[in-house]
């Protein structure tokens, strides 16, 4: 369970985290200024196990990963959008951040309330108004990567890519 | 059989193979630059075990130093000291010499057929060459550093149809900016976008190049341009390697558009999102504080060209600052033997060392609240050039030189005629 932070469509790499600080790969540094400059709120207060809810296009932009690893230092369980820009989709897969496509969670999720997200089944409950969602299911060679936790484990536990 | 993509990705593994497939690929080269490759790096540490400490082919792996070049911070110049340490224990070159979307063909390592993947979105500009590159994040490349393969679904395909007589005044980027405003910007999501007709055919490398750069920003994976003579006669001297001249076969295209550039004028992308695409002349009230022309989408001998012919012999507003990157230290020699440097230095403008500049935001013209700029670049972003209430519009390099004039976005089409008049 945990609490919803809402965001809009097209939400850019710029967004989530500026180029400017991108010079660190210190997690703690990148997950301080996520969504400084839209959001400040969000990093102070955000919580392990929080849920991110976004609209079209969600991370469109840049292929800089520090835009998922920020979201990810910060404790986020899983992304959920009406749609994601497609090198932001793959590098949270890549690192393991659990992104679900869900048109109607997405749009009826509201800021500050709580979501239940069950990974393996991609069933969505809300738990402040009751109503519950399925997302659309991940194709079977992204979800081994994602249920291995990211593809290095995936790498680690098959011996190479394959 | 099949789209331009399907073609590469069936040549690559030897066998048929068709959009919605994931498959695992041996890919040709693998990029990534100062900014992404620390955690590349990262990546490819955990995979020890994997890689025993060796990326797979340092002929193959190529590290770019063309962000923050030289650096400006001493964050920066750490990264880059600690990567330089890294590419001299893998015998590997760091190139610091220009842009990673143009030394990579420059060098000879992009060709028709190749699969590219790169730590950069603007990988996709390796298109234009009929090679499949797009851009990943820094764990994939630290996979494909370890491996040398990575993993794709194979996409689905746009049809862009570009037909038409290019009118006076207008350019590729003109027409680039056309295709994003009609797509959107996630129009071509999950998408390769191939592109065809007789204007496209009737392209230079260059003007090929900025088509192809501007692909990601309607999301797509890749912006195909199929090899013909005009990618051999380019290529020439550069590489030696053999290469197949791939072009679609009987293809299924998702959809098709085609644009008629007869009638079109030049146009100017508006913040904060490149597909706000509108006339130049309507926009001659909007007051600039920087110009800027470089950057992968077009900093190259033809866009320089396409600025002294405008420049030349007239000073800039007094009003704004003009900041100038050829590509390329190629470029920027050429430019420099053909007196395109003084022109532009004599006319006003600050002249930086080959990089991304000021396009992403670190040095070489930042921007403070509320200034506007008007760049060559590929995106528009709030915040990417600077302060978050400052303003990024986007141009071809004659709206950009001839706003520098004036002081205000212009339409080049009148400083264009004047310029031909004067002679």
């Amino acid at each position: 369970m945990g609490r919803v932070w809402k965001l809009g469509d097209n939400i850019n790499t710029d967004v989530i985290i500026a180029g400017r600080y991108n010079v660190t790969t210190d997690r703690a540094q990148l997950a301080k200024y996520c969504l400084c400059e839209v959001y400040p709120e969000f990093a102070q207060n955000v919580q392990p196990g929080d849920i991110m809810v976004g609209g079209h296009n969600f991370g469109c932009g840049s292929s800089r990963e520090h835009a998922p690893t920020a979201i990810l230092a910060n404790g986020i369980k899983v992304i959920i959008a009406r749609s994601f820009a497609r090198i932001f989709y793959r590098n949270s897969v890549n690192i393991g951040l659990p992104v679900l496509v869900c048109e109607e969670a997405a749009l009826s999720s509201e800021d500050g309330q709580e979501l239940d997200v069950d990974l393996t089944t991609g069933e969505i409950r809300n738990l402040t108004t009751g109503q519950t969602f399925q997302s659309e299911p991940l194709d079977p060679f992204i979800a081994r990567i994602v249920q291995a936790g990211g593809i290095i484990n995936y790498i680690e536990e098959q011996g190479t890519l394959r | 059989m099949g789209t331009l993509a399907e073609e590469i990705f069936s040549y690559k593994l030897g066998r048929p193979v068709h959009a919605g497939e994931t498959v695992v690929v041996d890919v040709d080269h693998v990029m990534s630059h100062d900014t992404t490759t620390p955690l590349a790096i990262q990546a490819f540490r955990k995979l020890n075990k994997q890689n025993k400490g060796r990326v797979f082919d340092a002929q193959r792996s190529h590290i770019v130093f063309d962000h923050i070049i030289p650096a400006s911070t001493i964050a920066a110049a750490t990264l880059q000291r600690d990567t330089r340490v890294f590419a001299k224990e893998q015998d590997m070159t760091v190139l610091q010499e220009g842009i990673c979307h143009q030394v990579m063909p420059e060098k000879g390592f992009v060709i028709p057929g190749s699969i590219i993947v790169g730590a950069d979105s603007h990988s996709c500009t390796y298109g234009a060459f009929g090679a499949f590159g797009t851009g990943m994040g820094s764990t994939d490349i630290g996979v494909a550093y370890t491996t040398g393969r990575s993993w794709f679904r194979v996409p689905e395909t746009i049809n862009v149809n570009i037909i038409g007589t290019m009118p006076y005044g207008v350019y590729a980027k003109d027409i680039s900016l056309e295709v994003v405003r009609r797509l959107g910007v996630d129009g071509a999501n999950y998408r390769a976008i191939e592109y065809t007709g007789e204007v496209i055919e009737n392209f230079t490398m260059s003007e090929r190049m900025t088509f192809a750069n501007m692909a990601i920003e309607m999301g797509g994976k890749a912006g195909l341009i199929a090899a013909d003579e005009t990618t051999r006669a380019w290529l020439q001297g550069r590489t030696d390697k053999e290469y197949p001249m791939l072009r679609a076969q009987d293809p299924h295209y998702e959809r098709v558009i085609e644009i008629d550039v007869t009638a079109m004028r030049p146009q100017v992308a508006c913040p904060p999102d490149v597909n706000i695409v509108h006339p130049a002349e309507e926009l001659g009230h909007i007051k600039l504080d920087e110009v800027f022309l470089g950057t992968c989408t077009n900093g190259r001998l033809d866009d320089l060209e396409i600025a002294v012919g405008i420049l030349r012999g007239k000073k800039i507003s007094p009003d704004l600052r003009l900041v100038v990157i050829p590509a390329s230290r190629e470029i920027y020699m050429e430019a420099m033997r053909l007196g395109y440097l003084e022109a532009l230095a004599e006319a006003g403008a600050n002249i930086g060392t080959p990089g991304c500049g000021p396009c992403i935001g670190r040095h070489f013209g930042v921007l403070a609240p509320g200034e506007r700029a008007l760049t060559t670049m590929n995106r528009n972003f709030t915040g990417r050039m600077g302060d978050p209430t400052a303003e990024i519009y986007l141009g071809s390099p004659a709206t950009v030189a001839a706003s520098a004039l004036t002081g205000y976005i212009t339409d080049p089409r009148a400083v264009l005629r004047e310029a031909e008049v004067v002679g």
